[in-house]
């Protein structure tokens, strides 16, 4: 162990290396198990702010990046579906400095609506992609994401799962820079109009420049990229990515073992001399057949693992079964005690209400989805961000007008600001002939992520005072009908009371159930004396809220 | 995978699974020992099972103890106890809530760490890695709390050696 080296979790290293690679902005939008990152960049001194969105998070490191300056995007594979606009396009430009986008993807869904494989945004977009196995890959395949993307002058993905961001393992740090020393490119606008604006004229040269790119870095790959060669037994050989290089490394070490850091594009002569080594090869990969297809698709034979291992994450045990061929049935996991709002928790009174008046609950993503679980069993539908509005106003268009007068959208402060806007305005525009109730829940935070801030609560990221969106000026402004503010108490009755009167009515509602959260509450208020000190010290430096 | 020490610590959620593999992971580390330590943080919070896994010894590859493999259990929770039980290898030790007397121990918030105690008597770390590892993960004013709590655990431990010798 050298002096310098540290036990570190994937995020952490990510962000450590982001702080080394002299990251000048991280942006995103919290979501597990990417999180930590930015938090634990603001923690080492880095300038990190959540935005509304991964939308725009995305966009403000682009423009970032358009300015010269290394930018660092995280967010959570789904959050990567609402970035994907910016993100396809961005591809086509021309970078001034370094755009690395984190993707950590939750295969076994430990928290998550669902176990999408991000590697095919790579593909998709056309944008390089490594996946580290473990920390120090982290640490490493930060750094050279910053190299490719300024070197190729294009954003490079940086795909993490589960196991990688929550896993602590050994990192050996390069020098820290010296403070003061500049890294990397010096923020100044340069004109570039035909890299960076997007019309057909500029776009269809761009694309083409985009392939060039991506062939220069496969042969990249091929001579240098970050691809290991473990020497064994060559009656098997073994492709693995990410975490499960890392299980054939145990459950196999007799076995030749080609790990690849840069997944996309492919070194795919590396892959065919290394196959051309072995007897059998087998691709271990989580999720989807993805290297797997690529592999065929260029001529080099290669078995992949039974349907069943293609769902919730790799084990030692698991990839032990694919070697061996093993179809039979797996054990079943044990079946532990499942999570439940908190006692105290303010959402407990109102899925109280919500099925005690036998609701049709259009929900959304949060804390607050556990309100489907006993002894609530109040939501009906949660697919993604932002879905409980739409999804509620079109139940309403559509259900007989009894059932239609039973709907509500039931959605969380963080998650309103995300992405339940254009929800609203939907709603304004294009009201059902019922009305319709819409339900924000604002505790104060971002609770299920690990209490970030976002704009409903006028704190930044390191939660000093910035600017606040209010929801009820916002709905009021937006044309809402009805809007109402309920300083939520369970036993009062009052949301029961309106929530009835505003069904009946054929009007469009907003009611703002607001309480904070009992695990934030006490950080709350240590924030809003920082805040209150602060400015009793400095006047000037209030923000008007 | 022999020389590899295999321990899983689990519990619920608010009762500092997290902590205690974080010390026990800086320990190990501090101890020179390669380390990797996995759990799934985010419904963690939410007062379900909880569970972390920490390996360590020369070079560890999977940072998850497969099923069967663990060399030491330790539940924080009754209730968890059966829900865990698989990881163990067939020689593992269980160290459990009951280990300790309750009345002796003056936080239970501290349960985390007694049981940590118990645990250090199983491993080949030594005590100042332990003590180094307490005061790297807690703040200041919970130090002196928490070595008093170690320090309960790794003699009952103790005891219950000399108890079946």
């Amino acid at each position: 162990m050298s002096d310098s080296s540290q036990l570190l979790s994937g995020d952490e290293a990510i962000a450590l290396a982001a702080r080394h690679a002299g990251v000048r902005l991280g942006t995103g939008y919290p979501g597990t198990p990417s999180t930590e990152i930015l938090e634990t960049f603001d923690r080492l001194g880095g300038r990190a702010q959540w935005s509304p969105n991964e939308k725009v998070a995305l966009e403000v490191g682009l423009g970032a990046a358009f300015g010269g300056a290394r930018t660092l995007v995280t967010m959570k594979h789904v959050g990567l579906n609402v970035a994907a606009d910016p993100l396809f396009t961005a591809a086509y430009t021309d970078l001034a400095a370094g755009l690395v986008v984190v993707s950590a993807d939750d295969p076994g869904m430990a928290s998550s609506q669902n176990e999408q494989d991000n590697r095919h945004y790579a593909r998709a977009a056309s944008l390089p992609m490594l996946e580290p196995m473990d920390s120090q890959e982290a640490y490493d395949f930060t750094l050279l994401a910053f190299d490719l993307s300024e070197r190729w002058h294009l954003p490079v993905m940086l795909r993490i799962t589960t196991r990688v961001c929550h896993s602590k393992t050994i990192v050996r740090p390069h020098d820290a820079p010296v403070p003061g020393e500049a890294i990397g490119p010096e923020p100044g606008f340069r004109r570039d109009i035909p890299a960076r604006v997007m019309i057909p004229a500029y776009a269809k040269p761009a694309h083409r420049r985009l392939r060039q790119k991506l062939a220069e870095i496969a042969a990249w790959n091929d001579a240098e990229g970050p691809n290991r060669v473990f020497a064994g037994h060559p009656q098997v050989g073994l492709i693995a990515t990410g975490i499960a290089a890392m299980h054939a490394r145990e459950a196999a070490p007799q076995a030749c073992l080609l790990t690849i850091g840069l997944t996309y594009p492919l070194p795919l002569e590396t892959i065919r001399t290394f196959a051309a080594g072995c007897e059998r090869l087998v691709v271990l990969e989580e999720g989807d057949p993805v290297l797997l297809d690529a592999l065929r698709a260029a001529g080099i034979p290669a078995q992949g693992k039974p349907e069943q291992y293609r769902f919730g994450e790799l084990t030692v045990a698991r990839v032990r079964r694919i070697l061996a061929g093993d179809e039979t049935a797996e054990p079943a996991p044990p079946k532990g005690k499942p999570p439940e709002l908190c006692q105290g928790c303010s959402h407990r009174g109102v899925f109280e209400v919500l099925r005690d008046m036998n609701c049709i609950v259009a929900g959304d993503i949060g804390c607050y989805t556990l309100g489907v679980l006993p002894p609530f069993q109040a939501m009906d539908t949660c697919v993604c961000m932002g879905a409980s509005i739409g999804v509620g106003l079109g139940l309403r268009h559509v259900l007989p007008e009894e059932e239609a007068r039973r709907v509500v959208s039931v959605i969380g402060d963080s998650t309103f600001v995300h992405s339940g806007l254009t929800g609203l305005a939907e709603m304004v525009y294009n009201p059902p002939a019922t009305g319709h109730v819409v339900l924000i829940l604002d505790n104060g935070t971002t609770a299920m992520t690990g209490q970030q801030e976002h704009p409903g609560t006028g704190r930044t990221l390191n939660h000093d005072a910035t600017g606040r969106i209010h929801f009820e000026d916002l709905a009021r402004a937006m044309g809402v009908n009805n809007v109402h503010v309920v300083d939520f108490q369970a036993a009062d009755g009052t949301l029961e009371g309106l929530l009835k009167d505003l069904l009946t009515r054929s009007e469009t509602s907003l009611i703002v159930a607001r309480q904070p959260c009992v695990l934030a509450a006490p950080k709350i208020r240590f924030y809003e004396k920082a805040v209150a000190d602060r400015s009793a010290a400095c006047p000037s430096q209030v923000v008007d809220d | 995978m022999n020389n590899i020490y295999n321990v899983v610590i689990a519990g619920l959620g608010g009762q500092g699974v997290l902590k205690a593999s974080d010390i026990l992971a800086d320990a190990a580390f501090r101890a020179g020992y390669d380390v990797k330590k996995s759990e799934l943080h985010g419904m963690s919070q939410r007062g379900g099972s909880v569970s972390s896994d920490v390996r360590f010894g020369p070079q560890v590859w999977s940072p998850m103890v497969p099923i069967g493999e663990a060399d030491v259990l330790v539940v924080l929770d009754e209730t968890q106890v059966e829900v865990n039980r698989t990881v163990l290898a067939p020689n593992g030790v269980l160290i459990g809530p009951d280990r300790l007397d309750a009345a002796a121990l003056k936080n239970k918030k501290s349960l985390n760490v007694t049981l940590l105690g118990a645990l250090s008597a199983h491993l080949p770390i030594a005590s100042e890695h332990w003590l180094a590892a307490i005061h790297a993960n807690l703040a200041p004013k919970l130090h002196k709390l928490n070595e008093q709590s170690f320090a309960l655990g790794r003699a009952a431990a103790g005891a219950r050696e000399a108890a079946a010798v």
